[in-house]
């Protein structure tokens, strides 16, 4: 009786496990999304958001039934801030995994590192940080705000609010330079006055000489696109000095989240533009934040990275699906049409054609003497038309190439 | 006028300040026990986290800071005792060791404590000059840094416990040989060295970003002032930060913080080239 169970016990398991066989064999197999965070080293406080961003939506997409049926593997790997690494890491993603899509980067410096390995395959890549504009990239669709965004609307307000002389601390590498350029740009055309430009190293700590050079300049305000941990001290040590002025940033409050890393008043009278704080109260809003805090309740603060990083897989998702395929030249005919849109918590954001840019909803936020966060002025949306207008045009011809101010495309 | 020339020496101290306190433990373990200590970062983030922790449970800061001070100093004991004792003989290995003990000291500090935490605040207090304004923090960072150095000098010249440190540094053999327990010496002074370290976070706490990397920003500074000097902690250290504070701060002061960097390192580069043995090598010798 008994041996006789046993054997029908295992004639069962044997059957069980070919039908199972046979269903893993029917079902497609998961596509392959791989991603590049910091997860460690200097900046792995604005990079563990990004990871989790990643996790969320893949877990939420993958509950809902995945992709056109199938479900999504994510591949993190952590290149630690090592824009070496970053290279080495995706050029595994790429050629050994076979990944379907590549997303992450956190620094321009890494995303510009990385790029030409890209370029050289056929996979789509999306970049998920604000930054400072002007990479006209077929490969690339970049899903952050950009300077026509966040420059062109905060540099007007400072100067109209706080006056015409502003002082540049910004970090010494691709982003902080460019970003200085553009500045540089605006206040010209507002008749504005630059008093000072100073470019920090990335990983020095120690502002009391910055501090007394933007005292003797007397600015108005000051632009703070300094990066990092390190360089954050500023902030600290400029409010124990007493240096009192109004500052405004690219990437401070909705992106490293200063004013919940610093004691208050160390932030006091910094501004932002954004398209996501996690300060913003809209039910969308809300609906986002509760969800990611049921999965992470020890996060800090959920911040603009993390929230694009979130919205991106969204963006991978409607792309594929419209398209019905996974190959980067079939969704970029959708992006194309000028229809690429999802419903993000911020609002309803598209991809523009021309540029591969994505809209957004921007806002101008101000930060108080308790670290309250306010909303100064809403922008609506604001479509990514630089790079369009000086003459990108991705859906004829494929630059390659990242464009400044002063280095626009060639007349042809 | 006297604002300017008051502004120079606030530039001056503070750079001296964050080049002695950096550098202060660093000379004990490597410019005089000789071991490479690339873990000496990780002993910074130790006090600057225990004193942030501490501040948060309600310890008055300076009571804050000199506990961390000394809990950095009982865990260099600890880490010369449980490692680096078995590196003496071997200077290139103690390298490997303390660089590995590093990466897994701020790994794990990452994944137990989280990728930042949040500040303390600078104590209050600012002063005007002229159209400048201070923070009488960075003062006291200063008074500190000379207390430092006192405090060093008296440690290794005027007690028995330096005279026989000093002795174990030279030649060990004969010290033991002498009766002193030199075990125990080199304990010591790797706990100095670590708790010094654990003073430089603990003062530096309050004015920086807080994650576990944070440790590394001082590393850089603290060689190089170590290696500048030579082997002699007072007639080394001390000059060599003098001498780097003044570059770096006319510098940063006429062409901003990346000359300022550039130019410090590129004295180095120099000083090393023709003075191998560091400043000391030529102070102590016109000594004799």
């Amino acid at each position: 009786m008994k041996s006789g169970q046993r054997l029908r016990t295992a004639l069962l398991g044997a059957i069980l496990g070919m039908a199972a066989f046979g269903a893993v064999q029917a079902a497609e197999p998961a596509l392959k999304v791989g991603l590049l965070e910091d997860v460690s080293g200097d900046l792995a406080f604005m990079g563990m958001p990004k990871l989790r961003g990643s996790q969320l939506a893949v877990e939420e997409i993958n509950k809902k039934g995945g992709i056109l049926g199938r479900q999504i593997e994510l591949i993190h790997l952590d290149p630690q801030g090592d824009n070496a690494r970053y290279q080495e890491f995706a050029r595994r993603l790429l050629s050994r995994d076979k990944v379907d899509v590549l997303i992450g980067g956190i620094t321009s410096a890494s995303r510009e590192a990385i790029r030409p390995i890209i370029d050289r395959t056929t996979t789509p890549y999306f970049y998920t940080n604000q930054y400072e504009g002007g990479v006209c990239d077929a490969s690339m669709v970049s899903m952050g705000a950009v300077p026509e965004q966040q420059f062109s609307t905060l540099i007007p307000w400072m100067v109209d609010k706080f006056g015409k002389k502003v002082y540049v601390i910004a970090a010494d590498y691709n982003f902080g330079q460019i970003s200085a350029e553009w500045n540089r740009k605006i206040m010209k055309d507002l008749g504005g006055e630059v008093v000072g430009e100073e470019f920090i190293p990335l990983g020095v700590s120690q502002f009391a000489q910055t501090i007394q050079n933007i005292q003797k300049a007397k600015p108005d305000w000051i632009l703070t696109i300094n990066v990092g941990a390190a360089q954050d001290s500023f902030f600290e040590q400029a409010a124990a000095a007493k240096l009192n002025l109004p500052m405004g940033s690219s990437i401070k409050v909705m992106l490293g989240f200063e004013h919940k890393r610093f004691k208050p008043p160390a932030l006091n009278n910094m501004h932002a533009t954004a398209n996501w704080f996690e300060e913003i109260d809209t039910p969308e809003a809300n609906d986002f934040k509760k969800r990611w805090r049921a999965k992470f309740a020890d996060e800090l603060y959920i911040n603009d990275m993390g929230y694009n990083a979130y919205n991106t897989l969204y963006m991978y998702k409607m792309l594929v699906e419209k398209a019905k395929s996974i190959k980067l030249e079939d969704m970029r005919k959708v992006i194309a049409t000028g229809e690429a849109c999802i419903e993000a918590p911020e609002g309803q954001v598209c991809i523009d054609p021309k540029s591969q840019h994505t809209s957004h909803r921007m806002r101008l936020i101000s930060v108080g003497p308790q670290h309250e966060v306010k909303v100064e002025k809403d922008y609506g949306t604001i479509k990514p038309y630089w790079l369009g207008e000086i003459g990108c045009d991705l859906t004829k011809k494929n630059d390659k190439d990242q464009y400044t101010p002063s280095h626009l495309p060639k007349k042809s | 006028m006297s604002a300017e020339l008051f502004s120079v020496f606030y530039q001056f101290a503070d750079v001296f300040a964050f080049l002695i306190l950096s550098a202060a433990g660093l000379a004990i373990v490597f410019g005089m026990m000789g071991v490479i200590n690339m873990a000496h970062g990780e002993f910074i983030m130790c006090g600057a986290y225990v004193t942030v922790g501490l501040v948060k449970l309600g310890v008055p800061l300076p009571i804050a800071q000199a506990l961390a001070a000394l809990t950095a100093g009982l865990i260099g004991v600890a880490v010369e005792y449980l490692v680096v004792r078995r590196f003496y003989k071997r200077p290139l290995d103690s390298l490997l060791a303390t660089w590995g003990l590093s990466l897994i000291v701020t790994q794990s500090m990452l994944l137990i404590v989280g990728s930042s935490i949040t500040g303390i605040g600078t104590p209050e207090g600012s002063f005007a000059i002229g159209g400048y304004t201070f923070s009488t923090y960075r003062l006291v960072l200063f008074a500190c840094a000379v207390a430092v150095l006192l405090g060093l000098y008296v440690t290794f010249m005027k007690t028995r416990f330096g005279v026989l440190a000093r002795a174990t540094m030279q030649n060990a053999a004969m010290a033991r040989a002498l009766g002193a327990r030199t075990g125990r010496i080199y304990a010591i002074s790797f706990g100095i060295g670590a708790g010094l370290a654990g003073l430089c976070g603990a003062l530096y706490a309050p004015t920086m970003t807080l994650i576990p990397t944070m440790g590394a920003t001082f590393v850089v500074e603290s060689f190089v002032t170590v290696v500048v000097g030579g082997a002699n902690v007072l007639l080394g250290t001390a000059p060599a930060a003098v001498f780097l504070a003044i570059i770096r701060m006319a510098l940063n002061a006429s062409y901003g913080q990346i000359i300022g960097q550039i130019g410090m390192l590129f004295a180095v580069i120099l000083i090393i080239r023709v003075l191998p043995e560091g400043i000391s090598s030529v102070l102590v010798r016109r000594g004799r």
